[in-house]
């Protein structure tokens, strides 16, 4: 056992990491809320550095690494707070050609679309498969974002599409897994922004980092994303172990989330599936309130100028709030673990 | 990043467990709580069946008779003990993770020679002699005098959260042998035989009306020259060797009951009649246990992570306070949860060893969290070392 970044990856988050203040500083992310969040030149240079063909392997032309390793780049991402359909995007990669791709989960009524403007393609899950639906196909009635960094559109009912695969194995658990990732960036990227400006706001003659009121907040924050990040990685660990890279098309773990239970298990043996499942959630669970309490703390700890939208704390909360529902609410995924309380996945 | 143990780490858990298979049965009952004898005895003969196994030590070098085992080979010994319910490290804590591998490092030879085979064997307890009533979390402003006489330091003061200090035949011991000199710069490091002239002890009674706690009076205590570790004046920096024992592993054996704990309280909750039927179909309560579950998953990883990065650099990373203030907190919220499962029969605290059936052990559970967050450091301290030392936010001082 070695739980700790190899050299490998401290590069991969390191040359990610520049790559996001060079191309997307705060500034440039901004102003991406003008252009339906994605900027095509700057989506290209994600897509040509392999952000989005990470799992993909080598013989088929992506980069050929691991969920671990695609969490870590997601983390980096969700630090820097870049926008767009990432998520959809990277699973996209295995079924469809296109570049900008949503994600969304089939329901029966009017479904809000996530970067409606800037899509090539939106896949819907349902039971039976993934669909592709064209972007020209949707009729979108644009709605006010909580995030102005995720604009979304209201689609009365989702088009049926063309299914680009049969089975849904994977797919839910993996968007869970990367979306998980960007909100432990995000409760990353405001514990940094909360203590850089505690650090040099001064009040009655001090650093406001000097009072413990501030400092342990700020200790709070750190913990909270420290604690979601073990978690995390540890579920990029499990998938890797249980799914590797790729996208087999088996029945399973997607299912659950309509109520099956886990007992039917999946090709890999049903010990491994239930602990990826706990896995995921846990870490869904652990980033989504990291990311929620780290965004809030952010603002608390810039008082006045927080609540301003001059500062960038309430787009670290924002994109948190944006990012948790999907694929299941965290009420969900508790009960999935309790499911599994019991049943030790460690030994 | 690799969470899977390697073929030789399958090879260590493989053995230890079917040497645990074997001798665990022939144990026979834990003894009760208060039965100080009796549990002196069973925690010793613990130790001494480690021993003779070769499992004593696990994480000490061989150069001093423990097995050299890695922080990964520790961390599975830990967590195969507490999963197949072998007995707890008891009163040899102090002994087997704080002032062992202090000796290791800072002792003369004589001393270690003294003291290490007869810690490893099971043949010595030891307490810790640190806190003081005006030095709880401002340790290093602790005020047990020791003026040098000849050959003796002669020891006039007391200290506190002593444990076992009621059996124990050692002390771990920090005076202060300069008044003058800056706090940290005037403290020194004794071994303190517990049977001198001049020792009263006296066991606390805690809010949970547990009493491993001890107060320790010393009055005049004559303690040789030669007992003293490292150089006079320089125990704190000593003591700061000690506390990077504390972090790390500390706290894998007490997670991984917990975790034990919280399914006990699953199973509860499917049998706890509520709103005409049970717990468990009450969502609130479901949900709960399944976040409190996440949480544990998550400090267990935490604590692999730690532990790997032992591994790597030969220290536990700062992971332990975050791990410590986390955990602290969580706990709290899992005795809160049996309490509300519960209802009336939360008034009830079990006898002895815990009554599963009522719940009761859930409910002295909720008593003795509330020490979680203050002992090794309160939270508020563990706060300050996450903010100063791993922040950089400026020091209050």
């Amino acid at each position: 056992m070695d739980f700790e970044l190899s050299d490998d990856q401290v590069a991969l988050c390191d040359g990610i990491w520049d790559l996001c203040q060079g191309r997307f500083d705060i500034d440039t992310v901004r102003g991406l809320a003008e252009c339906g969040g994605v900027d095509r030149q700057l989506w290209g240079e994600l897509a040509d550095t392999g952000v989005f063909s990470l799992v993909v392997p080598e013989e088929d032309g992506g980069v050929g690494l691991g969920w671990a390793e695609a969490g870590l780049v997601f983390e980096q991402l969700g630090r820097a707070l870049v926008p767009g359909p990432l998520v959809g995007t990277l699973l996209a990669a295995e079924v469809v050609d296109d570049s900008v791709v949503g994600l969304i989960e089939r329901t029966d009524g009017p479904a809000l679309v996530e970067y409606p403007d800037v899509l090539d393609a939106l896949l819907v899950l349902d039971g039976d498969g993934v669909w592709r639906v064209d972007a020209a196909e949707l009729s979108v009635e644009m709605a006010q974002s909580v995030d102005p960094l995720t604009p979304v559109g209201r689609v009365a009912k989702l088009p049926q599409g063309e299914q680009v695969s049969e089975g849904t194995y994977g797919w839910a658990n993996r968007a869970v897994f990367l979306s998980s990732a960007l909100q432990v960036g995000l409760a990353m990227g405001a514990r940094e922004l909360a203590v850089a400006y505690a650090q040099e706001r001064q009040q009655f003659g001090k650093p406001i980092g000097q009072f413990q009121a501030v400092k342990h907040k700020c200790a709070d924050m750190y913990s909270r994303e420290e604690v979601a990040r073990a978690s995390l990685y540890y579920a990029g660990c499990v998938m890797d172990a249980t799914m590797g890279p790729g996208l087999p098309a088996e029945p399973g773990d997607y299912l659950y989330f309509h109520g099956c239970t886990i007992e039917r298990g999946d090709a890999l043996g049903d010990h491994e599936h239930r602990e990826l499942v706990r896995a995921v959630s846990g870490a869904r669970i652990l980033a989504a309130e990291a990311a929620d309490h780290n965004g809030k703390d952010c603002v608390q700890v810039h008082g006045g100028m927080g609540f301003t939208w001059e500062i960038n704390a309430h787009l670290y909360l924002k994109r948190a709030w944006a990012l948790t529902p999907c694929f299941g609410s965290l009420d969900r995924h508790a009960e999935r673990i309790a499911e599994m309380v019991g049943a030790n996945p460690l030994g | 990043m690799d969470i899977r143990f390697s073929a030789e780490e399958i090879a260590f858990r493989d053995e230890l467990r079917a040497w645990l298979g074997e001798v665990l049965p022939t144990l026979g009952d834990p003894p009760d709580r208060d039965d100080w004898t009796a549990r002196r005895e069973w925690d010793m003969g613990w130790q001494r069946k480690l021993y003779d196994a070769g499992y004593a030590g696990i994480n000490w070098p061989s150069e001093f008779g423990g097995r050299g085992s890695t922080p990964t080979e520790h961390l599975i010994f830990l967590e195969e003990t507490t999963r197949m319910g072998a007995p707890y490290v008891g009163m040899n804590f102090v002994a087997q993770l704080h002032a062992g591998p202090t000796l290791i490092l800072e002792a003369t030879p004589e001393q270690q020679v003294r003291h290490l085979p007869a810690m490893l064997k099971g043949e010595e307890v030891w307490c810790q002699g640190f806190s003081e009533p005006n030095a709880g979390s401002d340790l290093a402003s602790l005020s047990t005098r020791a003026i040098r006489d000849g050959d003796h330091y002669v020891v006039t003061g007391q200290k506190i959260w002593t444990s076992f200090g009621h059996v124990a035949d050692y002390c771990e011991l920090l005076v202060r042998t300069d008044q003058e000199a800056p706090k940290h710069r005037g403290i020194t490091w004794l071994i303190c035989p517990m049977d001198l002239p001049g020792i009263e002890v006296r066991p606390i009674t805690t809010v949970a009306g547990s009493s491993e706690f001890c107060e320790v009076f010393f009055d005049e205590v004559r303690i040789p020259v030669e007992n003293r570790v490292g150089d006079e004046n320089d125990g704190w920096r000593v003591a700061m060797v000690t506390f990077s024992f504390e972090r790390g592993t500390a706290f894998i054996s007490e997670l991984l009951g917990t975790m034990n704990q919280l399914a006990e309280m699953a199973e509860l909750a499917r049998s706890v009649p509520r709103n005409g039927s049970t717990a468990w179909d009450d969502d609130e309560i479901r949900r709960e246990i399944g976040r409190l579950q996440a949480e544990y998953d998550a400090l267990w990883a935490l604590t692999k992570r730690v532990v790997s990065q032992a591994q790597r650099t030969g220290m536990p990373g700062p992971g332990g306070s975050v791990f410590k203030l986390y955990y602290a907190e969580v706990k709290k919220r899992m005795a809160d949860l049996a309490h509300r499962m519960l209802e009336r029969r939360s008034l009830v605290l079990a006898e002895g060893s815990g009554d599963e059936q009522t719940g009761g052990d859930m409910v002295a559970s909720r008593l003795y969290v509330l020490s979680l967050s203050i002992a090794a450091g309160t939270s508020e301290i563990q706060r300050n070392i996450i903010g100063e030392r791993i922040l950089g936010l400026p020091k209050e001082r």
